[in-house]
């Protein structure tokens, strides 16, 4: 059988990895090309037991509905999770996700998606007094804890994941990707340390619109876990990746923290930092860490965290994993390795790496501006070349 | 020396040079034809299209052995390395010069994290800016002093638990301040030396921070003159002082924090 | 009854001095608070019967002549009827008297901490060095909201729309734990206040005043409202970092307080604002809190005292339903509840209470963390572990277990010389500790002590961070509740799921 969930004896599944993503910021979509070759340079970070991407833009169709991407054991596992999803949700369209079998990859789940939304007549679900969006993240939670054999990796809107158990070359290969177009993606390359290869356990983790792939391994795991359990999330999947998204969830959809402000309590600036600041800020700063210091990132780590409007990347606190950036145009594109970004762009206008712990927030911008990469603002970092 | 763009695993061979053409080539075949080709007296390596092959130069040896480098080389770039040199003409990643023991990396570009990492012998000259970590615990041994010069600025942790040997950062084209955070900390043997002059007090308290004297500066005219021949650049400007010093106060920073226990 | 002559009660220590080595400096005639010596005409006599081995003697003896014994002289050994139970029996059939005792319980019960082991990083993720690499301690204790309220000014930047909670912010997750001038003398409390000062934490002055002495130090320090309210009035409520309501005390839960009149000077009267020569009694109750509506009344009375600037505090005793306790002061409006585990200190406790009462802090502490967070209210209140925190090691296991930080009483007297002889009720400690015999109390010099404080604290701060780096965090929050960084050894399947760890190996 194949392993969708993480029912392995292990309490926390870990992993190393290699991570790239690519947007443009006027939205302008480009298939999975270069994506994969960007991804496929790091072949070596990885060991074949998980590669997956993330791409914003691809169902501009059915882009007011959620699209759930499901990974099942077997039919009887398919037919349980619809009978909810039938019950639940008005489904307008749904079909086998598209694959192409190759010696690499020929031992899968069922994979399905749906478009649907939640239904409008409150009586008849479970939970009824939720919004949408709450009614679809308590939908996945429900399914991948207490549905045997089902298991939602992709529950957003126009946005999609896709992955598996093999290197990320072959999973593009697998699900065509180079039919699939968005204007914006992510990859990953896994190096899982402590379990076999499971199917949900490679990367992007998705929950709604926002997708994460990571690299490092998240020492304060054990206290971001009970942290988040106190908000009643709950983590079925045991990984470090699964962490990070629930505490983005949590603190940008719940809690209303602007993108940046919560990447400042992923990787909280020191108080010999805070000290220093003006007193409005440093009371701001000091009282953030008071409050979220249960949900600070400890540990070495690497994020491409990707939301409908833009994409942000960010290294720990004292930058224990690699992550470069580099920008041509209306393209900016975030590695582990210089040498990815450059396999798919000889001749980058910038390269910088960011300064640990300060995110690179890169927004999209309405068609009809100008090119609007902010270099004054990548003027203050680390390390650049303008060639 | 020419480059034969179809040749995917072999190169041209002419006298004792040998050019490779790179592209897509994985660092296990790449690394093999390298090593393959110094036993058997190849003295000078052009790699052509280089793009993220780890390892190269890894734990060779020869005094007389130079590999140049086209494109932006993987991690550990000159890992072990014992004696040649390798002259790159883009940026570095992460991870070069680690642990290695003598020759030389030049680097016509940027570099990334944790360059020179427990070095012993060598030089690392990089023309652009590298990021954290650099010359982390770096030693000198016997005669051995490794030397990293670099041109731009740096990130945070620069000679971070220097043990020994010499760093220089030259802050060209640089008016804000080139070092980033944890400057110097733990540093307990070799030296620094800084054009800029900055506050070293707000970065750790177990360095003292000097001017340059005449014999440090007959060091450095050496491996300026060197470096400015390498890239280009003026050596008189190079070498105008005022040079700063930064230098371990002890040899043993937590001799202190030590207590023996009851049992 | 009349007396009868003889007595069972046996020395238990024998102050034996080499006459040969005996200088006749008299010095330990001085020293010690209990008479054990007295001058023989040409010799020094030991009457070992008021030996209680608290090692002053030999510590300044400066010939190195005394040495102190276990009385060798054997009882039948019997392993129900120890030497402590037969003792205590013929202790007290002669005297009528209720077995009292100092310091906390010596006997072996089981000390978790001593079951519990840590984790650190190999290969998937690295190890930190503290030395060279930023690695935080400082700890904010109170009242933290579950959620930031943010506001956004002209330029769109994000600001913070309500103040925080009062919280007192300490340098490293350590405190001294409420020891009152009384109970101990003013100089130990003095030492303490300036190692509090020197290391950006807190002393707690108990629940005997605030002397004037005392009063610069106010940002190191927790004033305390118990149930004798001594010295209590608005002043000394705003004199402080934090108030701390007392309920219990670990060694001694549901027991009042007593200090005899014949202690109580003109000092200690000034200070505890009641007469000279009185009773200083506490009362078991707070006799306006029966219930915990009531403590939550006289909370708010403290809050409105101290117009809400400053975290108020309630220490408890871990008993056994510590969980639903302390849920309740928390919902009662506690900022921050001080957990005081079974095996804490005390100047005087009846010897039933402190060896019979209570649960180890261990347990009590990883259920009221878990209760706390099943309830989604672990944010309201911060806690405060205690109940002999002997060692850095302990300390880390504590915030591992869920507390924010812990305080250390006997360690602290410990530091001070105490040598832990358990006879702090009978006033007479050598060490000038838990005595106010002035000849005593002299010999203690507060900032000698002090600067030993300050040197352990650090010493146990740096140890944290060597934990902490080796754990691959570089951040005590990251520590701080983090169980699964804990594994258990040689504890069954209950003592596990009671604190909430997994056994080593799995
Ligand atoms: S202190 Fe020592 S040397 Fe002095 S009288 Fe007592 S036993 Fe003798
Ligand atoms: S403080 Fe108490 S236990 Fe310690 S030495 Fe003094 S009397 Fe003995």
């Amino acid at each position: 059988m194949l392993r969708l969930k993480n029912n392995f004896s292990i309490e926390h599944d870990i992993a190393g990895c290699g991570l790239c993503g690519i947007i443009n910021i006027k939205k302008i979509r480009t298939n999975g090309e270069d994506i994969k070759k960007a991804i496929a340079l790091e072949h070596d970070r990885g060991n074949g037991l998980g590669g997956g991407f993330a791409v914003y833009g691809c169902y501009p169709e059915y882009s007011e509905l959620y699209a759930f991407h499901v990974m099942y054991d077997d039919i009887a596992a398919k037919e349980a999770a619809e009978e909810y999803f039938k019950n639940n949700f008005i489904i307008e369209k749904q079909e086998s996700i598209p694959i192409f079998k190759t010696s690499k990859i020929n031992d899968h789940p069922i994979l399905h998606r749906y478009f649907m939304k939640p239904k409008s007549d409150r009586e008849d679900r479970l939970f009824n007094e939720l919004k949408d969006d709450d009614f679809v993240v308590k939908s996945v939670m429900l399914i991948n804890s207490d549905y045997d054999g089902a298991y939602v990796f992709s529950s957003g809107k126009n946005m999609g994941a896709f992955k598996g158990v093999g290197y990320p070359e072959d999973i593009a290969d697998f699900y065509m990707l180079d039919n699939v177009e968005g204007y914006m993606w992510t990859a990953h390359n896994r190096f899982p340390t402590n379990t076999p290869g499971w199917w949900g356990g490679a990367h992007p983790f998705t929950l709604l619109d926002w997708s994460i792939v990571h690299n490092g391994e998240i020492s304060s795991y054990g206290i971001n876990k009970r942290y988040l359990e106190m908000f009643k999330y709950n983590l079925a999947l045991k990984t470090d990746t699964e962490v990070i998204a629930y505490i983005l969830d949590l603190l940008i959809r719940k809690h209303g923290l602007p993108v940046e402000m919560a990447m400042n309590v992923l990787a909280a600036p020191f108080y010999q930092t805070i000290d220093k600041m003006e007193p409005e800020q440093k009371e701001l700063y000091t009282a953030l860490r008071q409050i979220y210091g249960s949900a600070l990132l400890n540990g070495p780590f690497a994020i491409i965290f990707g939301y409908p409007d833009g994409m942000v990347a960010l290294n720990d606190r004292i930058k224990l994993r690699p992550l470069v950036a580099g920008t041509k145009g209306d393209f900016t594109y975030i590695a582990s390795e210089e040498s990815s970004i450059r396999e798919i762009c000889s001749s980058p206008d910038v390269v910088w790496s960011p300064k640990a712990g300060e995110p690179i927030i890169i927004k999209t911008v309405k068609t009809d501006a100008k090119t609007a990469i902010n270099t004054e603002n990548i003027s203050q970092k680390q390390r650049l070349i303008i060639s | 020396m020419t480059t034969d763009g179809n040749t995917k695993t072999g190169g041209m061979i002419s006298g004792s040079m040998l050019a490779i053409d790179a592209k897509d080539m994985h660092y296990k075949e790449l690394n093999k034809i390298i090593r393959e080709s110094i036993l058997s007296g190849v003295k000078n390596i052009l790699l052509e299209n280089v793009n993220g092959q780890y390892y190269i130069g890894d734990g060779i040896k020869g005094d007389d052995i130079t590999i140049t480098v086209n494109g932006v080389p993987g991690n550990d770039l000159g890992v072990f390395m014992d004696g040649p040199s390798i002259i790159v003409n883009n940026n570095v990643q992460d991870n070069i010069g680690n642990t290695m023991n003598a020759g030389k990396i030049t680097v016509n570009g940027d570099a990334g994290d944790v360059i020179g990492y427990g070095m012993r012998g060598g030089r690392i000259y990089i023309r652009g800016n590298a990021g954290y970590r650099i010359g982390i615990h770096m030693k000198g041994y016997n005669e051995q002093i490794p030397v990293i010069i670099i041109g731009g600025k740096v990130g945070s942790f620069f000679g971070e638990y220097m043990a020994g040997g010499v760093m220089v950062l030259l802050s060209l084209d640089n008016s804000e301040e080139s070092v980033g955070e944890y400057f110097g900390v733990g540093m307990h043997g070799g030296a620094i030396y800084m054009k800029q002059k900055i506050d070293f007090s707000k970065y750790s308290k177990e360095v003292e921070f000097l001017e340059a004297n005449d014999s440090d500066m007959s060091f450095l005219k050496k491996y300026l003159s060197e470096y400015a021949k390498d890239f280009n650049l003026s050596s008189e400007d190079l070498i105008k002082g005022p040079f700063y010093k930064i230098i371990p106060s002890s040899a043993r920073p937590y001799a202190h924090l030590y207590t023996s226990a009851a049992f | 009854m009349t007396k009868s002559s003889f007595t069972n009660v046996q020395s238990e220590y024998l102050a034996v001095i080499d006459h040969a080595k005996c200088i006749r400096c008299k010095r330990c005639i001085q020293n010690c608070g209990w008479g054990t010596y007295s001058f023989g005409g040409d010799k020094i006599i030991a009457d070992h019967s008021k030996c209680v081995a608290c090692g002053r003697c030999y510590t300044y003896c400066p010939e190195g002549a005394i040495s102190i014994l276990k009385n060798p002289t054997v009882m039948r050994e019997n392993g129900n009827w120890q030497d402590y139970h037969i003792k205590n029996i013929w202790r007290q059939s002669e005297t009528g008297g209720i077995a009292i005792s100092g310091m906390g319980t010596p006997l072996k019960y089981k000390k978790y901490f001593d079951h519990i082991l840590l984790d650190a990083c190999q290969v998937t993720n690295p190890p930190i060095d503290p030395l060279r690499e930023p690695m935080e301690l400082k700890t904010f204790l109170g009242k933290k909201p579950s959620k930031i309220e943010l506001d956004f000014n002209e330029d769109g930047q994000p600001v913070l729309k309500n103040k925080m909670p009062p919280q007192i912010e300490l340098a490293t997750p350590f405190m001294f734990a409420p020891m009152s001038y009384g109970s101990i003398s003013l100089n130990a409390q003095k030492a303490m206040a300036l190692a509090a000062r020197a290391l950006g934490i807190v002393m707690n002055i108990g629940e005997g005043g605030l002397h004037d002495e005392l009063v610069p130090f106010g940002k190191n320090i927790i004033v305390q409202v118990a149930s004798g309210r001594f010295g209590v009035n608005r002043d000394y409520l705003n004199s402080g970092a934090a108030v701390e309501i007392k309920i219990g005390q670990g060694a001694k839960p549901g027991i009042g307080g007593h200090l005899p009149g014949e202690k109580i000077g003109a000092d200690i009267s000034r200070t505890r604002m009641i007469p000279a020569g009185t009773d200083a009694i506490s009362p078991a109750p707070h006799h306006d809190i029966y219930s915990i509506e009531d403590l939550r009344q006289l909370i708010y009375a403290i809050k409105e005292a101290v117009n809400y600037e400053k975290p108020v505090s309630v220490k408890v005793a871990a008993v056994h339903n510590i969980a639903a306790i302390v849920s309740g002061v928390v919902r009662a409006g506690a900022d921050i509840v001080y957990i005081d585990g079974f095996s804490g200190g005390t100047g005087a406790a009846p010897t039933i209470v402190r060896d019979n009462v209570g649960i180890p802090i261990e347990i009590a502490l990883a259920q009221v963390d878990q209760r706390l967070r099943e309830e989604g209210i672990r944010n309201e209140a911060s806690l405060i572990a205690a109940g002999s925190i002997r060692s850095s090691a302990d300390a880390v296991k504590a915030i591992a277990l869920g507390a924010d930080a812990v305080a250390i009483g006997t360690a602290a007297l410990i530091t001070m010389g105490c040598h832990v002889c358990g006879k702090c009720h009978t006033g007479n400690c050598s060490w000038g500790i838990t005595t106010q015999r002035p000849e005593l109390t002299r010999r203690l010099d507060p900032e000698e002590y002090g600067e030993k404080l300050y040197n352990l604290i650090n010493a146990w701060s740096h140890e944290m961070k060597e934990v902490l780096g080796a754990m691959g965090v570089n951040s005590i929050e990251s520590l701080r509740g983090s169980k699964e960084r804990l594994r258990g050894i040689e504890l069954t399947d209950s003592e596990l799921k009671a604190l909430g760890i997994k056994h080593a190996g799995m």
